[in-house]
C-alpha cells in the first residue's frame, strides 16, 4: 500500500470549495443588456442585414407604432382572450379526469391507455376538424388551445396524485376522515407542486398553440400579426411580435411563480 | 378497552404473512410486538386497526371508550405521517376538524395536547422545521388529542437517535399513566418493549405466529430504577433468545428474495 507522508505542521488546505447552488440576481439583466447591444451593434456595422434581421431599435419604434395606433391591444387582448379561455377549459377538465385517475384505479385503467394515444398528436392538426365542427370564429381556437392543455394537465395532475405519500393517506382514513376530505385535505394540497409545475408546461403550451391558430384563421392576435408581418416582409413588425410573444410568456411565469409563492410557501 | 385477537390469520395473495394469532390486551396495558424482519408485526397492526381488511380469525374491542373519545384505534407510525404544508397546531387539528366540536373545545384539546407534549412553543412552526424527536412528538400530540381507547404505534421510535428515544419513552410512559390508554406497540427494539410493554408477544418467523408471551412484571414507571436494571436485563436477554435465530434465518431470506 502506498503510503503518503504528511511533514510535521503542515497546514489543513480549503478543497470545500465551489459546487453550490446560488443565484446572482444581476447576471440576467447583463446578460439582456450584452445580447441586446451586441444585436445592436453588428445590425449598426453591417453584419446583420435590416432585410433579414431588423436592429433592436428599429423593433423598439415598431412596438412603440404599435402601441401608438392602438394595435398593441387589440392583438394582445385578442391573444391572451383565446389563451384565458382554452387554457382554463383545459386545465379544469384536465384536473377533473388527472384526479379521478390517481385516485380510481378503473379510471386509471381506462385513462392511461386514452391518454397515451391521444397525448403526442399535434393539436393544431385538429384544428381544421375543429373549424369544420365550431366554425372559424372563436370556438375552434379555443377548442384546440383547451385540448392542447388538457392532455398535460391530466398527466401532470395524475402524476401529482399519485406522488401524494400513501402514508399520509393512510394516517388520514386511521383518524376517520371521509374520502372527500381526504382529497380536500390531504391529496389536493400535496399534488399541489406537481400541478403548479404542470400549469407552466401548459401555459407555454397554450401560448404556442394561440399563435398556430391565429396563423391558420384569425384577423387579430399576435399569430396573425406576425404571419401578415411576415408575408410583407416588415421584419421590423414581425420581431416585435415575437418580443410580444416572450412578454406574455414572461407574464405568466411570473404570475405562476407568484402563485407558487403563495401556495408552497410550506417548502 | 380490550382488545381481543382470536386465530387472525392474512396472506399476501399467495403469501401467508400471519397465522392463528390469538392473545389479549387488557385495558390500560401495554403489549409489545416483536419478532424477525418480515414476521408481519406491522400487518397485524394494520389489521387491528382497521387499515387492512381482515380475513380469517377475529379482532373484537371490549368495553367503552373513554369520555370524549373521538377515534377509539388510533395510529402512531414510524415516519410521523405530518402534512407538511401543516403547522403544528394545523396537524393535530386534522384529527379533529371533521367531528363536532366547537371551536373553543377544539382550541382547548389542541392547546393541551402540544402542552402534554412539550410543543405549546412550537404550534405555528412547519415540520420542516422542527427534529425528528419533535416530529414525532406532533404524531403522539395528534394521537391523544382524540382521547383514543386503544393506542397502535407502529415502530414509533425507530427513526430516532438514541437520545430522543429515551426522551420519548419517559414521556411514553407519562402519557399511558395519566391516561390509562390500551397500547399494541410494534417495535423490532428489545429494549423499547422491556421498558415500554406489560407484556411482550414474539412472533415467530414468517408466516408470524405466537411464539411466546412474556410478562414484564416490574411497573412501568419504575424500570429506570436501578435495582431493576438486571432483571429487566434478563428479559431483554430471555427476549433476544427467542427470536435470535429466527431472525438470522428471517435476515438470509430476505437477502436472497
Amino acid at each position: 500500500m502506498p503510503e503518503t507522508k504528511l511533514p510535521a505542521g503542515t497546514g489543513v488546505a480549503f478543497r470545500g470549495g465551489g459546487f453550490v447552488p446560488g443565484n446572482r440576481r444581476w447576471a440576467p439583466w447583463l446578460a439582456f443588456v450584452l445580447i441586446i447591444a451586441a444585436w445592436e451593434a453588428a445590425s449598426d456595422t453591417g453584419l446583420l442585414p435590416a432585410l433579414f434581421m431588423p436592429a433592436p431599435h428599429e423593433v423598439a419604434l415598431a412596438l412603440y407604432a404599435l402601441l401608438e395606433s392602438g394595435q398593441l391591444f387589440v392583438h394582445i387582448g385578442a391573444s391572451l382572450q383565446r389563451i384565458l379561455g382554452g387554457w382554463v377549459i383545459g386545465s379544469l377538465a384536465g384536473l377533473v379526469v388527472g384526479f379521478a385517475m390517481g385516485i380510481f384505479v378503473l379510471a386509471r385503467s381506462v385513462g392511461l391507455p386514452v391518454v397515451a394515444a391521444l397525448f403526442p398528436i399535434p393539436k393544431i392538426a385538429l384544428l381544421p376538424l375543429f373549424i369544420l365542427w365550431f366554425g372559424i370564429g372563436e370556438p375552434s381556437k379555443i377548442a384546440t388551445i383547451a385540448l392542447g392543455v388538457f392532455f398535460p394537465t391530466v398527466v401532470s395532475a395524475y402524476s401529482a396524485v399519485d406522488n401524494v405519500p400513501r402514508n399520509l393517506i393512510r394516517m388520514a382514513q386511521s383518524f376517520g376522515l371521509s374520502t372527500r376530505m381526504i382529497v380536500f385535505k390531504v391529496i389536493l394540497p400535496g399534488a399541489m407542486p406537481g400541478i403548479l409545475a404542470g400549469f407552466r408546461i401548459s401555459s407555454s403550451i397554450a401560448l404556442i398553440l394561440v399563435v398556430a391558430a391565429e396563423m391558420i384563421g384569425a384577423d387579430t392576435g399576435i399569430g396573425s400579426f406576425v404571419l401578415a408581418a411576415g408575408n410583407l416582409m416588415q421584419t421590423d413588425q414581425l420581431v416585435a411580435g415575437v418580443v410580444l410573444l416572450s412578454l406574455i410568456g414572461l407574464l405568466v411565469s411570473w404570475l405562476l411563480s407568484r402563485v407558487e409563492k403563495t401556495l408552497l410557501r410550506w417548502r | 378497552m380490550q382488545v381481543v385477537l382470536e386465530a387472525v390469520g392474512y396472506a399476501y395473495g399467495d403469501l401467508p404473512v400471519l397465522d392463528g394469532i390469538s392473545f389479549t390486551v387488557a385495558e390500560g396495558e401495554t403489549a409489545a410486538l416483536i419478532g424477525p424482519s418480515g414476521c408481519g408485526k406491522s400487518t397485524l397492526l394494520n389489521l387491528v386497526g382497521g387499515l387492512l381488511p381482515q380475513q380469517s380469525g377475529s379482532i373484537r374491542t371490549h368495553g367503552s371508550p373513554p369520555a370524549g373519545c373521538l377515534n377509539p384505534l388510533t395510529f402512531v407510525f414510524q415516519d410521523f405521517a405530518l402534512l407538511p404544508w401543516r403547522t403544528v397546531a394545523g396537524n393535530v387539528a386534522l384529527a379533529l376538524e371533521h367531528h363536532r366540536l366547537s371551536r373553543s373545545e377544539r382550541d382547548g384539546r389542541i392547546g393541551e395536547v402540544l402542552r402534554l407534549c412539550g410543543l405549546s412553543d412550537f404550534a405555528q412552526a412547519l415540520p420542516r422545521q422542527l427534529s425528528g424527536g419533535m416530529r414525532q412528538r406532533v404524531g403522539i400530540a395528534r394521537a391523544i388529542a382524540v382521547r383514543p381507547a386503544v393506542m397502535l404505534m407502529d415502530e414509533p421510535l425507530s427513526a430516532l437517535d438514541a437520545q430522543t428515544r429515551e426522551l420519548l419513552m419517559e414521556d411514553l410512559v407519562a402519557i399511558w399513566s395519566r391516561e390509562r390508554t390500551t397500547t399494541l406497540y410494534v417495535t423490532h427494539n428489545l429494549g423499547e418493549a422491556v421498558r415500554l410493554a406489560d407484556h411482550v408477544v414474539v412472533l415467530s418467523r414468517r408466516p408470524g405466529r405466537v411464539k411466546r408471551i412474556v410478562a414484564i412484571p416490574v411497573p412501568v414507571a419504575e424500570r429506570h430504577k436501578p435495582e431493576h436494571a438486571a432483571a429487566l436485563q434478563q428479559l431483554h436477554d430471555e427476549l433476544w433468545a427467542l427470536i435470535r435465530a429466527e431472525a438470522q434465518v428471517a435476515d438470509r431470506e430476505m437477502q436472497d428474495a
